[in-house]
C-alpha cells in the first residue's frame, strides 16, 4: 500500500480542474516521472507558488469538486510523483476520484463543516496528517493543536486500495 | 418501478455488483486515442498482459496531436499504431483517415442505442446523443477495458433536463448547453447522468445532440443521454439497414431503451427554449456564462472553430453562412479545424472551405490540437480566443491565455468584428 501520511498542502479553492493540476501541454510526456516538475503549474490561487509550496507535502486538503474537467490520469500521477497519495475534499469529480482509487491512492470526502474548521485551524501553518486506514481516522497536528477526524470509505474503495489498484482487482476477478 | 434509459442499459450489461451501489458492466466498445492509451499499453506490456479482450470492439485513432509536433507525440502515435497492428485492431484511424475521436467514431457508425462505451477522454459523454451510456474514464479504467472488456460505475442517478418550446433562429445546441451549465454549475450533475428531453431536443439533428451531450461533463455528468428516435435511426441507417427490415422496425427496437413514464429521477429541471439566446463564457469555469449581449465588445485576438464540440459539418455550414462575402477583422487570426477528414472533404465539395479561406481564415487539418493548447493555434500570454471548444480553464489553450466559449455562429460574427458579437442570424424577438 502507498503512504497516506505526512505534511499537508492546503488549497483554498473549489473546482480545481485537472488542467490546473497538470496542463495539457505536458500530456506528450511518455512517463509518469516526467510530469513531476509541472504539478499545479497553472493553478489559479492567490499566493500559491508551486516551486515553494509543493516540496515535502504528502497530502492535499481542498474544497469542492476537486479534479473536475479532463479525464487525464496524469493528474493523480503528477501528485503521486511528488509523493502526494492522499486528497481530502468536500467532494470530487467522478473520473478524478475513480482514477485516484484505481491507482491505489486515497480520495476522502469530509463534511463542509469539518473542512472549514481544518482550514481555519491549520491552513498557513506546517500541519501534519497521519492516516490510520484500519480505524478509518486521520490525526492532524500542528503547533500544539491535534484533531482526530473519522472518515468513511466504501468496502469497494478499500478493496481497490488494498489490491494496489483496479488492474490487480479486475484481473483477479473478471 | 419504472426505469430510466441509463438503468435499462445497466441492467442489460451488468456482470457484477461488488457492493450494491457499484455496477461492473460489460462494454460494447472501447475507444482509444494516442494521449491516454500508450501508458495503458506500456503498463500491460510491463505486466506481461499485452492482450485485448476483443479487437473488433476496440476502435483507435490518432487525433490529439496530428500530425505529430515533436518526438514525444511521434512516439505516442507510434506506440498506438504498432499496438493496433499487433492486435489486429482493424478500426484504427491514422492521419489521412482520422479526425477528432468524438466526431469520427459516430461518423463511422460505431455508436448504437443501448451501447456501453468508455474512452480515456472526458468528452466520451458525446456518444450519449445516440441513446448510449458513454463515459470518459482514466487510463487505468481504459487499461482494464482493453484487457477485460469491463468497467465499474456507480448507480446511474439521473437528472432530467427538459427543454420546451422552439429555439429562436440563431440559437444553437451550444447556447442551450452553456445555459444549462450556467444554471446547474460545474458540479451540478457530478456522479449523475443527464437525460435531455423535450421538443427542442426532438427537433435537433444528431450533430446538435452531440454538441449538447458533449458538454455534459462540464456540469460533472457521467454521461449525457438523448432518447433514440427517427433522427437517430436516419443517421445510423447506412450502418444498420442490414439488421432491420425497415426504419420503423429499427425505431421500435431502439425504443426498448426509452425511459419509462414512471422512471425515478433525482431531479427534473425545466428550460424554456423559446426564451434562450446566444451565450458565451467569461472567467475560467464553464459555468461562468452570460448572454452574448452582455459580453458584446470584448476584444479578441484569435477565433477557433473546431473540436469535438463544434467541428462538424453543420457547425461549419452555420459559420460559413455568417462569413460568406465578408472579411475577418485585421487584428484577428481565424483558425478552422474541420473535425474529421470526411467533414473536411464534404465542406470542400460544398464550397464551405472556400468561404472560410476567402474571409481570411486559416484552414487547419482535423486534430484536437488547439482546444487543449497542444498544437495548431496555441495562445500567447494575455491573448484572448473566441472558441467553439468546450473548456475555458486557466491556460487551457496556452499558458496565460483566455478562452471564451461560444457557438460557431457567434465565433464567426466575432471574427468579422474583432470583438465578441452576436451573429446576424440571431435577432432579439420583439
Amino acid at each position: 500500500m502507498k503512504n497516506f501520511s505526512g505534511n499537508i498542502l492546503f488549497l483554498d479553492r473549489s473546482d480545481i480542474n485537472t488542467d490546473e493540476i497538470i496542463p495539457a501541454r505536458y500530456l506528450n510526456e511518455l512517463t509518469k516521472e516526467a510530469l513531476k516538475p509541472f504539478l499545479l503549474e497553472d493553478l489559479k490561487l492567490n499566493g500559491f507558488n508551486p516551486a515553494r509550496d509543493i516540496k515535502g507535502k504528502s497530502a492535499i486538503i481542498t474544497r469542492n469538486n476537486f479534479g473536475c474537467g479532463s479525464s487525464r490520469e496524469h493528474a493523480p500521477w503528477a501528485l503521486e510523483m511528488n509523493g502526494i497519495n492522499l486528497a481530502i475534499a468536500i467532494d470530487f469529480a467522478r473520473i478524478y476520484r475513480q482514477n485516484m482509487y484505481n491507482c491505489g491512492m486515497l480520495a476522502v470526502e469530509l463534511p463542509m463543516e469539518t473542512i472549514d474548521s481544518l482550514f481555519a485551524k491549520y491552513a498557513g501553518k506546517s500541519a501534519v496528517i497521519e492516516t490510520d486506514l484500519k480505524k478509518s481516522a486521520f490525526t492532524i497536528r500542528s503547533e500544539g493543536d491535534t484533531d482526530i477526524i473519522p472518515f468513511e470509505i466504501s468496502g469497494y474503495d478499500r478493496a481497490l486500495i488494498e489490491a494496489g489498484g483496479w488492474v490487480e482487482y479486475a484481473d483477479s476477478k473478471y | 418501478m419504472g426505469r430510466t434509459i441509463a438503468e435499462k442499459i445497466f441492467d442489460s450489461h451488468r456482470i457484477d455488483n461488488p457492493i450494491p451501489e457499484i455496477h461492473v458492466l460489460r462494454l460494447d466498445a472501447v475507444f482509444c486515442h494516442e494521449i491516454t492509451t500508450p501508458i495503458a499499453i506500456n503498463d500491460l506490456v510491463a505486466r506481461g498482459k499485452d492482450r485485448v479482450f476483443d479487437p473488433d470492439k476496440i476502435k483507435a485513432v490518432i487525433d490529439h496531436v496530428s500530425p505529430a509536433k515533436d518526438s514525444n507525440t511521434a512516439e505516442q502515435g507510434k506506440t498506438l499504431r504498432s499496438w493496433a497492428r499487433r492486435h489486429g485492431i482493424r478500426d484504427f484511424f491514422d492521419i489521412g483517415r482520422n479526425g477528432v475521436c468524438h466526431a469520427l467514431f459516430p461518423e463511422k457508425g460505431f455508436v448504437r442505442p443501448g451501447f456501453t462505451i468508455i474512452m480515456g477522454d472526458s468528452h466520451t459523454c458525446t456518444h450519449g446523443a445516440f441513446g448510449a451510456f458513454a463515459a470518459g474514464v482514466g487510463t487505468t479504467d481504459l487499461e482494464v477495458g482493453i484487457l477485460k472488456g469491463v468497467c465499474a460505475f456507480r448507480t446511474p442517478e439521473t437528472i432530467r433536463v427538459n427543454i420546451s418550446g422552439t429555439l429562436p433562429e440563431g440559437v444553437y445546441a451550444k447556447d442551450v448547453i452553456l445555459a444549462i451549465i450556467g444554471k446547474i454549475g460545474v458540479n451540478g450533475a457530478t456522479n449523475r447522468v443527464i437525460e435531455f428531453t423535450g421538443p427542442v431536443i426532438d427537433a435537433m439533428t444528431m450533430e446538435s445532440r452531440m454538441t449538447l451531450c458533449n458538454m455534459s461533463i462540464e456540469a460533472g455528468a457521467t454521461s449525457g443521454i438523448c432518447l433514440p428516435d427517427m433522427t437517430t435511426v436516419d443517421y445510423l441507417w447506412s450502418f444498420i439497414g442490414r439488421d432491420y427490415s425497415s426504419r420503423e422496425k429499427a425505431l421500435e427496437d431502439f425504443k426498448k431503451f426509452h425511459s419509462d413514464p414512471d422512471a425515478v429521477y433525482s431531479g427534473v429541471i425545466e428550460f424554456d427554449g423559446s426564451a434562450m439566446e446566444p451565450m458565451v463564457t467569461f472567467g475560467y469555469k464553464p459555468d461562468q456564462v452570460k448572454s452574448v449581449r452582455e459580453m458584446e465588445g470584448t476584444d479578441i485576438d484569435q477565433v477557433y472553430i473546431g473540436s469535438c464540440t463544434n467541428g462538424r459539418l453543420e457547425d461549419l455550414e452555420i459559420a460559413a453562412q455568417v462569413l460568406e462575402g465578408r472579411k475577418i477583422n485585421g487584428n484577428v487570426r481565424g483558425i478552422l479545424s474541420p473535425a474529421t477528414q470526411d467533414i473536411y472533404l464534404r465542406a470542400l465539395e460544398k464550397g464551405i472551405i472556400k468561404i472560410f479561406m476567402d474571409s481570411g481564415f486559416c484552414v487547419s487539418n482535423p486534430t484536437c490540437g488547439a482546444c487543449l493548447g497542444m498544437s495548431n493555434g496555441v495562445l500567447a500570454e494575455g491573448e484572448v480566443c473566441a472558441s467553439t471548444t468546450n473548456r475555458n480553464f486557466n491556460g487551457r489553450m496556452g499558458k496565460g491565455g483566455m478562452v471564451h466559449l461560444m457557438s460557431p455562429a457567434t465565433a464567426a460574427a466575432s471574427a468579422i468584428s474583432g470583438k465578441i458579437t452576436n451573429s446576424p442570424i440571431f435577432r432579439v424577438r420583439g
